[in-house]
């Protein structure tokens, strides 16, 4: 194996390689995303008329919002698959809504989008899927090293081993949504764009889903723009919450401050039956894990959140 | 200009290396250096990282495995650094990247066994299919009330009227390379004047009908097997099983009947087109007028070889609107898939139409209308 890379080697020199250079040093800025003034419309359906939205560095940000208020739109608008009416938006300290294709390429290395389907390319097995990336943006690349960061991406998306070598039709859906993240992974992105990561999963599935973007947050460092209608997914990992209603972003906050507000979208978002659910579910885990740790009365503690009628 | 992950390695006593990383060590400037840590065969003990910029997974990653490998300790770490080799630790995993692939001499015997079971399945099903068919027709005849004649009307329309502009001209088209043709290699024995014997008679027996067909086959056959395919495959077709309403009834039926009605119709009118086309170019280059090479098709062309065209169409439309439809149920799996079949369809509509000519070919000869 490790003969054929020494000659991949010497092919491409540093000079060479300098060449394809388009990576741009790392983002040191406050807020990695910040979109301002944005319009988006499909022929006369406005989606977005003056929406407003600051990402601050190292969050998870969820977005929220009923179907067909353009969460999707958005970040499709971030990523620059979608050519806003109006507006500015910056990625990582760089304008999307000024470059051109072949200018914003550079940025494209440097986050990671998990689609809501997984949108694996079928013909490719799930690290193949992961190598895409990193043989479009690093050819210097040699073989050995790519097909062991394909490996060891997969393993940290919690995949089985056995996994890598097959096909996306081979999977389950939860598992789909891991070889997702694991190629959106790929380059170890600064930012992590999630379309509704846990939809379709069942409750298990998802809540570990969810523990695993948190860790993987925390251990990488990223950013994490999150699309999400599980209210479960807002309570346990989500540092901030963004809700999209009327065509813009009305409030941006911690689920307390948006309880706060009148709006009676998110009251009646957050306190419907189910978001009452998600949050004594929230509490009952919480509640558990502090009695855990004073090694007393744990079952008190989960039969009295439990009298609460969860 | 990229800032390069970079590495020194410095000889300790007794053959031992050490090996200290500079500048950033990440997936985009770690290439080359990885290359070249490959390279290294002395006995590496101790990697430093304290004059590293930055780390991501892939550098930790390098890193480990160098330390994996030549069993060495790793020092001057910061906390992002420990936290990802920690991270990797669990991680790393020798799994086949591409899928196993047989050996030549299994895969290949393997690959014919299932084609020729294939073929069998094929055999069975399309069999099934048609007993389906047989079954749903005489249902409908017992209950006329349940002919969808609104999808019928619709397919008529689609299958018939939407294909006449290209159906005529393509005709028109082979009717000129007939007459244009024939003309060449009939003047060499004088007889100009039997190209319209020949341009008639092909037509009407053969190339209407046969250019016809493949041209629905192409357009009708295809749409068939993709509509129903698709509709398989968003289960709209469990939704109709569900629901009390045949699938058979529903959608079969009604592309069946109206390709079987349209094929004789299009067949006719693709020879008559080919004739017009025929007397045009006998009419610029023969020098035969065109209102006396039609006259002239009346009294060389035979009543029956318009018999053979419209006895065969019915047929090959039924054959095709079979075809397409049988292979759009078929679809089961993905949108792969939907492509496979409607290929499928195409090939199969036309080869089969073509076998079949070929057998009424000899078939009307036998009863004399040779």
């Amino acid at each position: 194996m490790s003969e054929p890379d020494a000659i991949t080697a010497t092919e491409i020199t540093e000079a060479e390689a300098a060449a394809l250079d388009f990576t741009a040093p790392y983002f040191h800025g406050q807020y990695p995303i910040v979109v301002k003034g944005l319009k988006t419309s499909f022929g006369e359906h406005v989606i977005h008329e003056n929406l407003n939205l600051t990402v601050k560095r190292g969050e998870i940000i969820g977005v929220v919002g009923g179907s067909g208020t353009g969460k999707s739109v958005l970040m499709r608008a971030i990523i620059g698959l979608q050519i806003p009416d109006a507006g500015s938006i910056e990625a990582l300290g760089m304008s999307i809504t000024d470059a051109r294709d072949d200018e914003d390429i550079d940025i494209r290395s440097r986050w990671g989008v998990l689609f809501q389907g997984g949108a694996l390319f079928s013909t490719l097995t799930v690290a193949e899927n992961v190598e895409v990336p990193l043989k479009q943006f690093f050819p210097e690349i040699g073989d050995a090293l790519r097909h062991e960061i394909a490996r060891f991406k997969v393993m940290l998306s919690g995949l089985p081993e056995e996994a890598a070598a097959k096909y996306p039709a081979e999977l389950s859906g939860g598992m789909r949504k891991r070889a997702g993240l694991a190629r959106a992974l790929a380059l170890d992105p600064e930012l992590l764009f999630l379309d509704e990561p846990t939809a379709g999963l069942d409750p298990i599935g998802a809540a570990a889903f969810d523990r695993l973007t948190k860790e993987l947050q925390e251990t990488l460092g990223l950013t994490v723009f999150l699309i999400t209608h599980d209210l479960d997914t807002l309570y346990e990992i989500c540092d901030r919450v963004a809700v999209l209603a009327d065509k813009r972003v009305i409030a941006v906050g911690t689920i307390p401050e948006l309880l706060a507000t009148d709006h009676p979208w998110i009251q009646e978002y957050f306190n419907g039956p189910r978001g009452r659910a998600a949050k004594s579910s929230q509490e009952r885990g919480r509640a558990a894990k502090s009695s855990q740790e004073r090694a007393a009365v744990r079952n008190a503690g989960v039969d009295k959140s439990a009298d609460r009628g969860a | 200009m990229r800032d390069w992950a970079d590495f020194t390695s410095e000889e300790l006593d007794g053959g031992a290396v050490r090996i200290a990383f500079s500048g950033p060590l990440t997936v985009s400037t770690i290439g080359i250096a990885d290359n070249r840590l490959r390279a290294i065969e002395a006995a590496v003990t101790e990697v430093d990282l304290s004059q590293i910029s930055d780390i991501d997974t892939v550098g930790a990653w390098t890193v480990w495995r160098l330390a994996r490998d030549h069993d060495a300790v790793i020092t001057g770490t910061n906390d992002k650094a420990d936290r990802l080799i920690a991270a990797l630790k669990g991680a790393s995993g020798t799994a086949d990247i591409h899928p196993r692939r047989q050996a030549f001499m299994r895969r290949v015997p393997e690959n014919i066994g299932s084609l020729v079971t294939s073929w069998g399945h094929g055999m069975v099903g399309i069999t099934g299919f048609l007993g389906a068919l047989i079954i749903t027709i005489g249902d409908v005849i017992r209950q006329p009330s349940r002919l969808r004649t609104t999808a019928i009307i619709r397919q008529l329309e689609l299958v018939g009227i939407s294909a006449l502009g290209i159906v005529g001209l393509m005709s028109f088209l082979v009717g000129i390379v007939i007459a244009q043709q024939g003309a060449v290699q009939l003047a060499q024995f004088g007889a100009e004047m039997l190209t319209i014997n020949l341009t008639g008679r092909i037509s009407m027996r053969e190339l209407g009908v046969l250019m016809t067909a493949i041209m629905v086959a192409g357009r009708s056959g295809s749409a068939f097997a993709a509509q129903i395919g698709t509709m398989k495959l968003t289960e709209e077709v469990d939704a109709m099983r569900t629901i009390g309403v045949s699938p058979m009834e529903a959608l079969v039926l009604p592309r069946i009947v109206a390709a079987v009605i349209m094929m004789p119709l299009l067949g006719f009118y693709a020879a008559l087109m080919a004739i017009v086309g025929g007397a045009t170019i006998s009419a610029f280059t023969l020098g035969i007028p065109f209102m006396t090479f039609l006259t002239r098709i009346q009294e060389v062309v035979p009543i029956h070889d318009v018999w053979v065209g419209l006895v065969k169409a019915p047929f090959f439309g039924l054959i095709i609107a079979m075809t397409g439809c049988y292979q759009g149920m078929q679809v089961k799996a993905n949108a792969e898939e939907v492509g496979l079949k409607t290929t499928m369809a195409v090939v199969q509509a036309i080869f089969m139409v073509i076998v079949l000519d070929a057998f009424f070919a000899v078939f009307f000869s036998e009863v004399g209308w040779g």
